[in-house]
């Protein structure tokens, strides 16, 4: 495990500020996407890209990087953003989200741009393509370091191929298997405990033999210790349930279901009229929510 | 007359007669022995499948995934993304049948070197019955960007169409039958992805010109349908056409350049299967009369191959009377 100094989580905390600064601008340029989860993954994100795994944006292809597969491709803003802070493409090219020839599909395809594993999008299928590289990886080398990361969305647990995927993880005793649940409640129609109750989702988890932790998403350190611990387990695939709020970082629209599958700009207005929304949404990050001035930065 | 790389008891009772799946079995052992990257996975229909040929040869390079056939299309993804050339094989109404979604997004949207084999295909499946008569797969797997479709005549064809498709770079999709059928290929003949082949030429002294297009186990129909009506004095060829996509347009161009009517052979829907490809291609680029013989928008049934290959239309009978009929 990689131990984090405190100028370490100051360091990766403002990667994460810098990201969703980014996602706010893609998805005002775009016009379309989503916002919530992409705004709550960036933490994780941050801590994934520029500390946990092995990787390198001058060579993508790299045959002894980890991987990464982001199931839950809607979340796409978040992938491209941190891919960009991290190198693999110019920041600037984030503006091209969803555009006509752009390398930013609106949900990510594998072929057009460096650092993406995989094309996403219809739900379901990143866990099963993630257990296929575990265990390819395996094949060449039973004792491997080399670790798959995947994320899914909760809502996305909905989709039964999660659960084949996650019946052969548990059979194969996968260990170099790591899922991270984004568990932030939601879905495009409400909350995930009206549309489709999870809970007991540790339960689940432990039943097809996984190794569970639940950890607050926005906690970098906890995560990184449970990555660590799910990296030190050998003889299950190990899940994280992060635990997080929808929209982290712009308070205005945390934990409201609304914000999964719009932009800033088409959101619900109740809280801030669509015209401001963009604009209250970067200050909000540019200023913590307002504990600091901007030039502090 | 026969093409002279063909087997030579074609039409008669001493015709050899195998399921062409245990070719596709053969032909994965023989992959797997000299080419480490070749994995397979299975959901849970490994021997009917004849991929316990490997399986048993190479434990380590086998997952069984169990009954989850989506599952298998995307987990094999990974795996090709990973440099290995995964095999995936179930019954086709379950793979690519129900598998479809995983198949375009996860192997073909990303180009995954993956081989999927559908086995089981057509009606005659027979006993069965129609839940498990895929007979819309070749249709479901052509309209897919990347895919290479295939269809092999017999054992030999089937094996040949394994090796190449392990050479091939892509996702490749090869369409198998249970039930034993003629060995009409030899070891000689020819095999190329993307290539048709004339195995019938008509005597060309015939005026009344009739070309058959056929794929899969249902070319010996056709070729003993050819032999007899010339005979008779009608000018038939056959042109087999193992791969349905990409599509050979030189073949087709030639073929159709000596023949005045088109007829076309498959066990499959014709809508979008062969028959839908041969009339879509020649509308535009040499208009001809192309009647297509397969099932005609039905579901099957139960019954023997035998019966349902008659009751559907794609038997030498139907096949005679088709020819015949033409003006």
């Amino acid at each position: 495990m990689h131990y984090l100094s405190s100028e370490d989580v100051v360091h990766l905390e403002k990667k994460a500020n810098e990201i969703r600064q980014s996602i706010i601008e893609m998805l005002v340029a775009a016009g379309s996407g989503h916002t919530a989860g992409p705004l709550d993954m960036a933490d994780i994100f941050a801590l994934l890209y520029f500390s946990v795994m092995r990787h390198d944006p001058t060579n993508p292809n790299w045959e002894e990087r980890d991987r990464f597969i982001l199931s839950a491709g809607h979340i796409c803003p978040v992938l491209y953003a941190t891919l960009a802070h991290a190198g693999y493409f110019a920041v600037d090219e984030l503006l091209t989200l969803r555009k006509f020839g752009s390398r930013l599909q609106g949900h990510p395809h594998r072929q057009s741009l460096p650092g993406l594993e995989t094309s996403s999008g219809p739900l379901g299928s990143g866990l099963s393509q993630a257990v296929g590289m575990a265990l390819a990886l395996r094949m060449d080398n039973p004792y491997t370091s080399q670790f798959v990361y995947c994320v899914c969305g909760d809502g996305e647990l909905e989709e039964g191929q999660i659960w084949e995927a996650a019946m052969l993880a548990g059979k194969e005793g996968l260990h170099n298997l790591v899922l991270i649940v984004d568990r932030n409640g939601i879905q495009i129609d409400g909350y995930t405990k009206d549309v489709m109750p999870l809970e007991p989702l540790r339960e689940k988890f432990e039943s097809f033999n996984f190794d569970v932790q639940e950890v607050d998403g926005h906690n970098i350190r906890a995560m990184n210790d449970a990555i660590g611990k799910a990296q030190s387990i050998y003889s299950q695939p190990s899940v994280i349930i992060a635990h997080t709020i929808a929209s982290k970082g712009v308070d205005v629209f945390e934990r409201d279901f609304r914000w999964h599958g719009n932009p800033p700009g088409k959101g619900p207005e109740d809280r801030v009229p669509k015209s401001e929304q963009a604009k209250v949404a970067l200050e909000k990050l540019r200023t913590l929510g307002g504990s600091i001035i901007p030039s502090d930065r | 007359m026969f093409a002279d790389h063909l087997d030579t008891k074609i039409g008669t009772p001493d015709v050899l007669k195998v399921a062409n799946r245990e070719g596709y079995g053969e032909g994965l052992l023989y992959a797997g022995e000299h080419n480490k990257r070749v994995v397979a996975l299975c959901a849970d229909l490994t021997e009917s499948t004849r991929t316990n040929l490997f399986a048993d040869a190479y434990p380590e390079r086998f997952i069984q995934v169990g009954i989850a056939e989506q599952n298998m299309a995307s987990v094999a993804s990974g795996m090709a993304s990973c440099g290995k050339i995964p095999f995936i094989a179930s019954y086709a109404m379950f793979s690519p049948g129900r598998s479809w979604e995983q198949v375009r997004t996860t192997i073909a949207y990303n180009n995954a070197n993956v081989k999927i084999i559908g086995a089981h295909a057509g009606v005659s499946v027979g006993p069965d019955g129609a839940t498990h008569q895929a007979i819309e797969d070749i249709a479901l797997m052509r309209v897919i960007p990347n895919m290479v479709v295939i269809a092999p005549c017999d054992v030999h064809e089937a094996r040949k169409a394994v090796l190449k498709a392990v050479e091939y770079e892509g996702p490749v999709y090869i369409r198998i039958a249970r039930d034993p059928s003629p060995v009409v290929t030899t070891l000689e003949s020819p095999f190329e992805i993307g290539k048709a082949y004339t195995f019938f030429h008509k005597d060309s002294t015939h005026p009344k010109t009739v070309g058959i297009i056929v794929t899969g186990i249902l070319v010996h129909t056709a070729l003993i349908v050819a032999k007899q009506l010339n005979e008779e004095g009608v000018g038939v060829s056959v042109l087999h056409m193992p791969t349905i996509k990409p599509l050979d347009t030189a073949a087709l161009d030639m073929f159709g350049a000596t023949h005045e009517t088109i007829v076309t052979l498959e066990e499959h829907q014709v809508a979008g299967g062969l028959g839908g490809v041969i009339a879509e291609y020649y509308s535009e680029h040499a208009p001809k009369r192309v009647i297509k013989l397969g099932v005609q928008d039905q579901f099957g049934q139960s019954g023997t191959p035998e019966e349902l290959l008659a009751h559907y239309g794609m038997d030498a009978k139907t096949l005679i009377q088709t020819i015949r009929a033409i003006e």
